[in-house]
């Protein structure tokens, strides 16, 4: 539960438990090694056939037909997609596909966004920069999420590779600006290069000067999480030769005046993060303010519109002509009112995405509502991220919300109260959603009008939307909650428990129930051993589990991984306590064909 | 107004709240989280103790802070400025907290001065060495990740930034924390 942008909506296919048949398969020549069995279609043509196919669901089913069918799809996948970089190794990955030409890895389980596990834990890229550099020379594209990529990795994807096209980093850490500049540098044929959410340290270097001169083929430059002071007069002139750029999202170092020059020569952006929005110096009376308002109405082409990282409210009407066009807006850094956000929301009918903070109050989401009619993504955070602040927004908005928008598929929100009527109207009023996560920032707090646990509430959106794949639960919930999921919670593969439960049952019924689950995360709930017992049927088709602070103990672990010879088990410590007793902290178990990683610290155990 | 100490801080107390009464939510502890997990408001008896349970019966601590909850990222938490400059303070022993506006001020003298003028009380000189030693009170602040720190030791743009509300410690824990 969190500000995860999972868009992965298709299945996870990480990992294909491939029979020894397959995997013993001759690939000399056409055909079967069985002279009794002759295929009617030669490889080549097989081969014609399957590069068609793109999705890796299709992929994974038929390269499970028969061994030349896993022969021929292995040599044509050319986007490898990989949930979990420990479920399985480069060498072996590399082994098995030839000729791929984009990589897709995720790393960190998604709680050590919170500082919930120890830095260090691993999800290198390291070794699988340096496999590919071997295996794919011709390797263009790399998206990689929470792994650890340090600046010797960016030097060589940009120096081993001639034809790297894209990078995209979300929520990874471990390189800096010394790293960008080389790989900006080497990389001739860059066309995206899209830091999202990610940590990089200022070793002050002026990356943005190391772009090639000549014209750039950049469509893409994402870097408004990057802390660092920027060379403005290079991004000027870089933006200048960069004719085919349609994304540029600036960090909070760029003012609004240099946010207007580049404008000026981007107006055929679709993407923009605007940087701080605001001006280091107040312009006097006299002085000439550029036209923002004409630079945004040049832009034409305009539909996704971030930033506003330190905004002055007197700018805010400069993008009222692109309002109409918007589809994506992000708020999310900017503490604005109600009254603040009226005249701009007003305008933008065709809405989709919308990321807010909770400064616009219960009246703020109240305007949304009457407007968007097309959202589709609502996301509101807090602006005081803490248990006993004041709530700006409460059940009030969230009823709105349902009431206005009722094609929404997917909802953040952030609240210190809730009440099960309104989670249970929204189940009614929105029966697309797919996603749903309600954060109830006091931990245990209960419906705040009648007093019950939030168990209805949660058990309505189960039962109602029957679409819904992502679930993250709070407040006040009992068993009962647990036992609505499992029943009726059938498609639901990424579940996120926080402070919730009585008793084992809980655990069991969303293990026995839900048999499409594939991350499930958990904290402070109070599951032991006989509960984790009840999943063993379940965890080879998991990615991960994370529990931690519950009850669990190192013997029950132990005889998890003693079951499930496939499982990794890791205990995990915070890395300055000492082994105390067979209580267990943290909890990460994820299948894998490996066996125990060898690059594992000192406070991970595995089993 | 004698305040014990022993018990960890008595905030809770003492704070003078515009909530209706019995809107306190529970102190429900449905889960035995370990103690361990926790990071409690610093207090002196906290530090020595380990985290022992045993405080917590006379007056109950202010909230603890949890690892990791809300689920936000530090990232998101450190970037988005919420008090619009106002923020809480309290000194120990006074019966009820007061409010200030650290905007209207350019620097630390000039915010320890209103400080001592509005408590009555004198902080003293702040060296990186020593902190505030030498003197009855220290002026501490918790920042956006929910850490006490002491107040001159960064920056005065970066403490205005990132300072939430403002304690005024007193007595033994005050004296000796320059040296920690």
């Amino acid at each position: 539960m969190s500000e995860d942008d999972d868009r992965q909506q298709s299945p996870p296919s990480d990992l294909e438990f491939v029979s020894n048949k397959a995997r013993n398969c001759n690939a000399t020549g056409s055909g079967s090694g069985n002279p009794e069995f002759q295929s009617a279609y030669p490889d080549q043509v097989l081969e014609n056939v399957l590069h068609f196919l793109t999705s890796k669901r299709d992929r994974n089913a038929v390269s499970l037909v028969c061994k030349s069918w896993y022969r021929v799809e292995a040599l044509t996948r050319s986007e490898l997609f990989i949930g979990n970089c420990y479920a399985v190794s480069p060498a072996r990955a590399t082994a098995r596909f030839a000729r791929v030409r984009a990589l897709h890895l995720k790393g960190k389980p998604r709680f050590a966004d919170f500082n919930m596990m120890p830095s260090d834990w691993g999800a290198h890229f390291n070794p699988w920069a340096l496999a590919m550099a071997k295996a794919y020379p011709w390797l263009e594209k790399v998206h990689l999420k929470r792994m650890s990529v340090t600046d010797d990795d960016l030097a060589t994807l940009a120096e081993l590779f001639l034809g790297f096209k894209e990078l995209v980093l979300v929520c990874c850490d471990g390189f800096g600006t010394s790293g960008l500049a080389i790989f900006v540098n080497k990389c001739r044929q860059l066309k995206v290069l899209d830091l999202i959410e990610s940590e990089s340290s200022d070793d002050e270097a002026d990356w943005i000067s190391c772009f090639p001169e000549g014209e750039s083929h950049l469509e893409s430059l994402i870097f408004d999480c990057v802390e660092c002071h920027i060379n403005f007069e290079a991004l000027e002139r870089l933006v200048a030769r960069s004719p085919s750029l349609k994304k540029l999202r600036l960090n909070r170092y760029v003012s609004i005046g240099q946010l207007y020059r580049l404008m000026v020569r981007a107006p055929q952006l679709t993407h923009l993060g605007t940087g701080s929005f605001s001006s280091s110096e107040i312009a006097g009376q006299g002085d000439q303010e550029p036209d923002y308002v004409n630079a945004f109405a040049a832009c034409k082409t305009l539909v996704c519109l971030s930033g506003f990282r330190e905004i002055i409210l007197d700018y805010l009407p400069a993008i009222y002509p692109v309002c109409a066009n918007l589809t994506s807006l992000n708020f999310s850094y900017a503490n604005i009112t109600a009254e603040q956000l009226k005249p701009i929301i007003s305008k933008c009918h065709k809405l989709q995405v919308f990321w807010v903070l909770d400064s616009i109050c219960d009246e703020g989401l109240q305007a949304v509502a009457a407007t968007c009619k097309e959202l589709r993504e609502l996301r509101v955070f807090p602006v005081d991220a803490r248990e006993d602040s004041d709530g700006p927004v409460s059940e009030v908005g969230l009823q709105a919300i349902s009431e206005g928008c009722r094609k929404l598929q997917s909802i953040l929100y952030f609240c210190q109260q809730m009440t099960n009527a309104a989670v249970i109207t929204m189940s009614k009023n929105c029966p697309d959603l797919v996603v749903f996560r309600l954060c109830i920032m006091g931990r245990h707090r209960a419906d705040h009008v009648t007093g019950e646990p939030m168990d209805d509430g949660f058990g309505a959106i189960v039962m109602n939307c029957k679409k819904l794949t992502r679930l993250a639960v709070s407040g006040l919930l009992t068993d009962k909650v647990f036992d609505y999921i499992g029943r009726h919670g059938k498609l639901v593969r990424t579940l996120s428990v926080a402070f919730a439960g009585d008793s084992d049952m809980g655990l069991k019924y969303v293990l026995e129930g839900c048999p499409q689950l594939q991350k499930f995360e958990i904290r402070d709930s109070p599951f032991g051993d006989a509960a984790l017992r009840s999943g063993l049927h379940h965890y080879y088709n998991m990615r991960f589990l994370w529990m931690s602070s519950c009850r669990l103990t190192r013997r029950g672990c132990q005889e998890i991984a003693r079951a499930m010879p496939r499982l990794v088990v890791e205990v995990i410590r915070s890395a300055d306590e000492e082994e105390v007793d067979d209580a267990v902290e943290i909890l990460y178990m994820y299948r894998s064909l490996e066996g125990p990683r060898t690059d594992a610290p000192k406070f991970v155990t595995i089993s | 107004m004698k305040v014990n100490y022993d018990n960890g801080l008595n905030l809770k107390a003492t704070e003078l709240r515009l909530g209706l009464p019995g809107s306190d939510e529970p102190e429900k502890q449905t889960t035995p989280r370990p103690n361990k997990r926790t990071i409690s408001e610093i207090s002196s008896s906290d530090v020595t103790d380990d985290g022992n349970d045993d405080h917590q019966d006379s007056a109950p601590p202010a909230k603890e802070q949890v690892v990791g909850w809300p689920p936000i990222r530090s990232y998101r938490k450190n970037c988005v400025q919420d008090t619009g400059g106002y923020v809480k303070v309290s000194v120990d022993g006074a019966a009820y907290l007061r409010k200030i506006d650290l905007k209207i001020y350019r620097n630390y003298p000039q915010l320890l001065e209103a400080l001592e003028n509005m408590f009555k009380l004198t902080i003293g000189a702040y060296t990186e060495r020593e902190g505030y030693n030498g003197s009855e009170y220290a002026p501490t602040y918790e920042d956006k990740d929910g850490d006490w720190m002491l107040v001159g030791d960064v920056p005065w743009e970066m403490f205005i930034s990132s300072c939430m509300r403002l304690r005024i410690m007193k007595g033994s824990e005050a004296r000796g924390l320059g040296c920690v």
